[in-house]
């Protein structure tokens, strides 16, 4: 139903002002009943299944099942993120089962610094940005003439 | 109606989405803006970390120059570009973004992006111009250097902008809604930054049901730069430049690494290589059909044909590629580490990007290195920072452009203090993800430079104007609540319009009249004329939108986002009488390119006071001389 929420693992997220996969949903789909105090997809036809949702919940209460109206049943691909990982667990429909763990960062979390140490002290005027020409590699920024 | 109250900010450069042009912009003005003593404020309707074309992640960065390694030069990249687009190409944009495309990319790689590097610690190229990367959390690294540089009290995330705030015939700022709170937002600005991506479900998507989420090009981006600044009163260039991606059938999975790294074939049902054996159709569309890598467009078009010969399904031969790599090994322990080495970086790829082709390869039993996929053409899209070219007419640099291309400030549209970048400028294709925030930062610098330069001041809104602004703003919030009641059933009544039907129509206008899907991507000007009337009732019918709640409220306005960069695409495709992109679009009344009267640039613009269109010839000039040319020559 692309993105669904598992009743048994949400909590609604209760300590929190806003639950994290309402916080994080680029299209706005999951939000709160607040009734039941779990969460729901409430557009599955507008879905990008781009797992941002599964990642984020802190009980592992949200998976994605394939598209209905074109993806057999059956299977499921699972991530587990961490600070600098991410592993993947993929199941096929005939149970066969594959796993695979790549890098997602380099950096400790909140480092980004924006001038990322480069130098560079340009003019407002002309075309040389921000941490150029250093960040470039060059001695200057290319010019026609 | 419940009651909505009002804020109103003030600022000196608004930027407007949360995407990657967006960040590029925030992470340069605020450097020079600190240096100035001026204010930065960033709104985007999602959460940054997670906003825009790159909130899933991505497999590959596509624009990388090498500057710094003699790998390419600023010309090869402009080269390529205009090729590409059958020769209608801004080179003074193209130009300007490749000469700083570089620095963002080193920029990610300190902020933590992982970039593939080989054993002489190299960047590991997919292609030409595109380097492989661990890219699961690209944006939120991207994101949190955004963050750092212009303090988070500074982003305003889940308001979701209606429109542009004028003062006379300058763009002063930009209005909307929180879809959290009963808050309707007045931003007040010196200069306005539109960078809220392009469009995405203007036309029927082949999917029917759940799968219509499954666009290629995420659904969330709506038109909002398109209607934003044709309602500014911009003039609009490349209208008529939508992009059908070749993918993965169905789930759109990424073809690039397949086609590029894995060198793989795509062939017909029958094992032949449209690529090889329908050659002789390039000589019709020269002198582009000759250059290489050949345009996207005609790659789609040979494929087509063979589908509309019934030679489908199209394959990518996977396991042949696979295959061919792997033998390469030595011995057959080398083979299996490479084996295993090939299929990790294939389901990466997805993964990264595309998750649901994982899940779909999964559902169907699919090992790459086992059996080939299906290829096929997604549905059009308008997206200025790929391979379309649809946006804003926007200034060159003064270095590079032409008096006819310069007016003062990089990336400022003919609307003073509106700039455009990533997909809301046009005519500047192939920026994709790391072009796109170079290009934010090129623009982000000049509206700096604007509001110091030109000493803008803020600009005075009455109190009438945001009264009327907010009136209509919420007007299908008042239209459900006034009339819901008057039947049994709130889908059905005939007063109101909800927002889901308002999609479906005007998605079956354009698939239909303008060349969709079900039309073979064929339309002609009695078919385009008859697309204008319908369109002509949707836009009366947009009045009569009614949403039941914020949520609703936002796909509401996503629609007449829609509807606007759908108007502009008709008229556009119905002034240009031609057919210059075999595989976007085919006028079957005009089916061959005419180079005489047609290479040139379509612009149009909306007059707002008047609700009129104006049609208009640009001219393409030149800042290189054309290599496929003088090779014809």
């Amino acid at each position: 139903m692309p993105s669904f929420v598992n009743p048994e693992k949400c909590d609604g997220c209760k300590a929190l002002d806003k639950t994290a996969c309402q916080h994080i949903c680029p299209n706005d789909l999951m939000v709160l009943d607040k009734e039941t105090m779990k969460a729901y997809n409430r557009e599955p036809e507008m879905c990008w299944e781009c797992y941002n949702c599964v990642k984020i919940c802190p009980t592992q209460a949200v998976d994605v099942r394939g598209y209905a109206d074109f993806v057999p049943m059956g299977a499921s691909v699972v991530p587990m993120r961490s600070t600098d990982a991410i592993m993947w667990t993929v199941k096929f429909r005939n149970g066969q089962i594959k796993r695979f763990k790549f890098p997602i960062r380099t950096t400790p979390e909140g480092q980004a610094q924006p001038a990322g140490g480069f130098a560079g002290a340009p003019d407002l005027d002309g075309p040389t940005l921000f941490t150029e020409p250093d960040s470039l590699g060059l001695s200057a920024v290319w010019m026609k003439h | 109606m419940q009651d909505f109250k009002t804020v109103v900010v003030d600022t000196d450069f608004l930027i407007l989405g949360g995407g990657m042009a967006a960040c590029g912009a925030a992470v340069e003005a605020a450097h020079w803006a600190k240096q100035n003593g001026l204010k930065v404020t960033m709104v985007d309707k999602a959460a940054v970390d997670r906003s825009g074309a790159v909130a899933m992640g991505l497999s590959a960065i596509n624009q990388y120059v090498g500057l710094k390694d003699g790998q390419n030069t600023i010309e090869d990249y402009v080269n390529y570009v205009r090729n590409d687009l059958m020769g209608v190409t801004r080179e003074d944009l193209v130009a300007n973004i490749a000469r700083h495309v570089d620095s963002s990319v080193h920029l990610f790689e300190k902020w933590g992006l992982p970039i593939w590097t080989d054993e002489n610690g190299g960047y590991v190229h997919e292609g030409r111009w595109q380097l492989m990367i661990n890219g699961e959390s690209y944006k939120v690294v991207v994101a949190e250097a955004t963050k750092n540089a212009i303090g988070p009290e500074n982003i305003y995330e889940r308001v979701f902008i209606t429109g542009p705030l004028m003062d006379g015939d300058r763009c002063a700022g930009a209005y909307g809604f929180s879809v959290r709170e009963n808050t309707f937002y007045v931003f007040r600005s010196k200069a306005t930054l539109v960078a809220m991506g392009g469009a995405v479900h203007v036309f029927k998507p082949r999917s029917s049901g759940e799968g219509q989420g499954r666009a290629w090009y995420p659904p969330w981006n709506a038109g909002a730069s398109a209607y934003f600044t044709l309602k500014a009163g911009a003039e609009m260039t490349c209208q008529e430049v939508r992009f059908i991606p070749v993918r993965f059938k169905d789930a759109y999975g990424p073809v690039g690494a397949w086609f590029l790294l894995f060198k793989s074939r795509a062939t017909s049902a029958l094992g032949g290589e449209y690529m090889q054996e329908r050659r002789p159709e390039l000589e019709n569309w020269l002198p582009y059909g000759h250059v290489k890598p050949v345009p996207a467009n005609l790659r789609n078009y040979l494929m087509m044909l063979d589908v509309m010969e019934g030679k489908g399904p199209i394959y990518m031969r996977t396991e042949e590629a696979i295959k061919k790599l792997a033998e390469a090994a030595p011995d057959e322990k080398t083979y299996k580490k490479k084996m295993k080495e090939l299929e990790s970086e294939a389901w990466e790829d997805f993964l990264d990007m595309t998750i649901s082709q994982a899940i779909l390869w999964a559902a169907t039993n699919t090992a790459p290195e086992e059996k080939s996929s299906e290829i096929a053409a997604a549905e059009p899209y308008f997206i200025g920072s790929h391979s379309g070219a649809s946006g804003a007419w926007v200034s060159g640099p003064e270095d590079l452009a032409p008096p006819e291309y310069f007016w003062g400030y990089d990336n400022m549209s003919t609307v003073k203090g509106l700039f455009c970048a990533g997909d809301a400028s046009g005519a500047s294709s192939h920026k994709f993800s790391s072009g796109s925030h170079a290009e934010g930062r090129i623009a982000g610098k000049a509206a700096i430079r604007y509001i110091v330069k030109e000493n803008v001041a803020l600009p005075t809104i009455s109190d009438e104007t945001v009264e009327a602004l907010k009136a209509e703003t919420y007007k299908p919030i008042k239209n459900f609540a006034d009339n819901s009641a008057s039947t049994t059933q709130k889908d059905v009544n005939p007063n109101y319009l909800r927002p889901k039907m308002f999609m479906l129509r005007l998605q079956k206008i354009m698939d239909e009249y303008a060349g969709g899907v079900s039309a073979q991507f064929t339309t002609s000007k009695p078919m385009l004329d008859k697309g204008l009337e319908l369109l002509t009732f949707l836009r009366e019918d947009a009045e009569k939108l009614g949403a039941e709640d914020l949520h609703e409220l936002m796909r509401c306005w996503e629609n007449v986002h829609r509807m606007y960069q759908a108007e502009a695409h008709v008229r556009t495709v119905l002034f240009r009488e031609e057919t210059r992109w075999p595989g976007y679009y085919f006028r079957a009344d005009y089916p061959k390119m005419d180079e005489e009267n047609w290479h040139c640039f379509v612009n149009c613009r909306f007059d707002p006071a008047t609700a009129t269109w104006e049609m208009m010839k640009r001219p393409i000039l030149h800042l290189f001389r054309p290599a496929a040319q003088a090779a014809g020559s």
